[in-house]
């Protein structure tokens, strides 16, 4: 008779297993950043469902030594925002792509891929590389972004210095059914300096991102994000941002169709005066197979007069499941804080589900916080008032979608990318009809 | 042009009749209006021509220009002539009033197998009718009635009437929640709008709206039926004299 196994020693198993299963670069000036996050996800252990930060999301497939396939979508529209005039650096299944890519030579940006940086032993991203990542792991374990410190091999390595009016925009393509991509990138936004970085694209069967952006004073920091059309892709993606004095960080994510999605963003503000945004707006419809997205969202208020929002909306049909985490923490001293925080879902029928645990944590008297979560359906007035003035039902429907999607896109500051994202979500309002 | 034969709706949700058997008859370039004590079904008998869910018709009949309304989605009324102004218009936010008006036309347009109109004629053609009805055109490029006070709500309902151009319209209780200034705007609108081809239901609980938009037939409504039908000066017994009355004779 096998004798009873105890359940932390199966998480240190499944763990192992998956490190073994890893190949583990050595790193240039990473190498001791790569070793201290092998040695904190060794102590953390993988995730498993009954761990109160995954009780919503199963990490079984992210656990999984073998990547489970994802079929490649034949994705029939044009490339997204290809008109803007960014810069474009092209990832095929995770592998950078030379020939894709345009040359990075960008006034007041330097850019480099990490598996080129990485050679040499003195960078200036070794003062970000794996340190924003480990300081995010307190109080809440994100073992998937140790692993990703540990093992990524390739990514991007941005320094900007000026205020750069192109955008850096990062293509990722998904061409195999079992590629596992993991990649690790580095933005440090310097005193004043103004950015916008974009990503779109589905990246591979398995994506494991971790992004980890400096915003130095007055900086002010710009992401905008379209997850793929992929409907069998997982992906678990991490940002971690330190947003200084007076500086600016706004992120806004996109997530249309993948079986499996979960962004996790950890937000430090650490100076007086600064502003963090994150905002997400996702799509699933069970027709096409499973659709499961997550926001974990953590932003930590840690200076005076500082404001934070999170604005999250979801759209769920034919037995999608949206989740949204998220949670504001006031340290003592974070006098003036101004944090919102609202998550709302429409479900356009009775078989998809919303799971949400809002949190506050406040130790500053002086604080002006709020947080809302919502789950409605379509407003049956507002709809009978469309139709009455002519517009059929699934047209007014989707009217009413974008309706409810406008306080999540108003987030995108750049009206050119809003435009384009308003154009894509019309578009696939119009394919997902009835 | 609308026939409504002894109409019989109830809730769908409950077992309880609302119209108890209305007629009524509105002929083209015509305005009736509809009075009433709250309850008696006036609100409801607007929903049903136009096509809301949530009631369920028991029996009879409502023909307008030949079709059968009652077979008819909310849209395809809509496209067929038809148009409810609301007693509560819809704040939609971050949908355009003027990308909703857009949409709204073209569809009517497209259903009836006509053309669709570009975004550049048809800014002109709605800047020309909000500049009759004395609407900033400011207000077309906020949301769908987000924001709007009362009296900008129920102008933006008659500035979708004459864009659309219905051939008939109903108005219920249009005069709710204006102040005497406003209401006059607002009948202004619904004045310039008369035509000998477009007949007119107005749907009111006081006299005083019909004080500027001048009915020629006036009903009273009671217990989902029409109890009375007159001329003007029904409205004006109305007024002085109250809904008491009148339904004692009556019922």
């Amino acid at each position: 008779m096998a004798s009873p196994v105890r359940k932390d020693d199966t998480r240190a198993e499944m763990t192992e297993a998956r490190i073994a299963a890893l190949d583990l670069p050595e790193g240039g000036f990473t190498a001791a950043a790569r070793r201290d996050a092998l040695a904190r996800l060794r102590e953390m252990g993988l995730p498993t469902r009954r761990d109160e930060y995954w009780r919503f999301t199963d990490p079984a497939a992210l656990n999984a030594v073998d990547v489970p396939g994802a079929a490649v979508f034949t994705d029939d529209e044009p490339e997204l925002f290809g008109a803007i005039g960014a810069l474009r650096i092209v990832f095929v299944d995770g592998v950078f792509s030379s020939a894709e890519s345009d040359d990075p030579a960008l006034a007041g940006v330097e850019i480099q891929r990490l598996a080129e940086a990485d050679e040499a032993d003195i960078h200036w991203a070794k003062s970000l590389y794996g340190v924003l990542e480990s300081r995010g792991q307190s109080p809440v374990a994100r073992p998937f972004a140790a692993l990703n410190t540990a093992a990524a091999r390739d990514g991007i390595l941005i320094r900007v210095t000026g205020k750069v009016d192109r955008p850096v925009h990062v293509i990722y393509r998904h061409e195999s059914d079992v590629s596992d991509a993991v990649l690790h990138h580095c933005i440090r936004v310097e005193e004043g300096a103004e950015f916008t970085l974009i990503e779109t694209g589905p990246a591979a069967a398995r994506l494991n991102s971790v992004m980890e952006v400096d915003v130095a004073s007055g900086g002010r920091f710009h992401h905008v994000r379209v997850q793929g059309r992929d409907h069998e892709r997982r992906a678990i993606t991490h940002v971690f941002a330190r947003v200084a004095e007076g500086a600016s960080f706004k992120s806004f994510t996109l997530t249309f169709n993948g079986q499996l999605t979960r962004n996790e963003c950890v937000i430090e503000i650490a100076g007086d005066d600064a502003v963090a945004h994150v905002a997400g707006a996702a799509l699933g419809d069970g027709k096409t197979g499973p659709f499961h997205q997550d926001d974990t969202v953590f932003v930590t208020h840690g200076a005076e007069r500082c404001e934070s929002r999170q604005v999250f909306k979801k759209v769920l049909k034919n037995g999608a499941v949206g989740v949204f985490q998220g949670k504001i923490l006031v340290r003592p001293g974070a006098q003036k804080t101004d944090g919102y925080q609202i998550s709302q879902s429409l479900l356009l029928d009775g078989d998809s589900q919303f799971l949400a645990k809002p949190e506050l944590e406040i130790y500053a008297d002086d604080v002006k916080c709020s947080h809302g979560s919502t789950t409605g359906a379509i407003d049956e007035t507002a709809l009978f008032y469309l139709r009455s003035r002519g517009v059929p039902k699934e047209d007014a429907i989707a009217m009413l979608v974008m309706s409810f999607l406008a306080d999540a896109i108003e987030e995108i500051d750049d009206e050119r990318l809003a435009a384009e994202i308003v154009e894509r979500l019309e578009a696939w309002l119009q394919r997902r009809k009835g | 042009m609308l026939e409504i034969k002894n109409l019989h709706v109830k809730l769908e949700e409950e077992d309880k009749e609302i119209l108890k058997g209305v007629d009524l008859t509105v002929e083209a370039g015509k305005v009736h209006a509809i009075m009433g004590p709250n309850g008696s079904g006036k609100s409801t008998l607007s929903y049903v021509l136009a096509g809301r869910e949530g009631y369920v018709v028991t029996e009879g009949s409502v023909v307008m220009d030949g079709h059968d309304l009652l077979e008819m989605e909310p849209e395809e009324r809509a496209a067929a002539g038809l148009f409810l102004a609301f007693q509560y218009p819809v704040e939609i936010p971050g949908v355009g009033n003027m990308n909703f008006l857009r949409t709204a036309y073209n569809a009517q347009r497209k259903a009836r197998g006509e053309e669709e109109i570009s975004a550049g004629d048809f800014l002109k053609l709605v800047r020309e009718k909000a500049k009759t009805l004395k609407i900033d055109s400011d207000m077309l490029k906020r949301p769908v009635n987000v924001g709007f006070s009362g009296g900008e709500k129920k102008r933006n309902e008659i500035l979708q009437m004459a864009v659309l151009e219905p051939r008939m319209c109903i108005l219920d209780e249009t005069d709710s929640g204006l102040d005497v200034d406003a209401m006059k705007l607002v009948a202004d609108g619904v004045n310039a709008l008369r035509s000998p081809d477009r007949g007119f239901l107005v749907i009111t609980h006081y006299q005083r709206l019909l004080d500027h938009i001048k009915p020629d037939v006036v009903h009273i409504m009671a217990d989902g039926r029409i109890v009375k039908t007159g001329g003007p000066e029904l409205a004006l017994e109305v007024e002085k004299n109250g809904y008491a009355d009148i339904l004692k004779e009556v019922l």
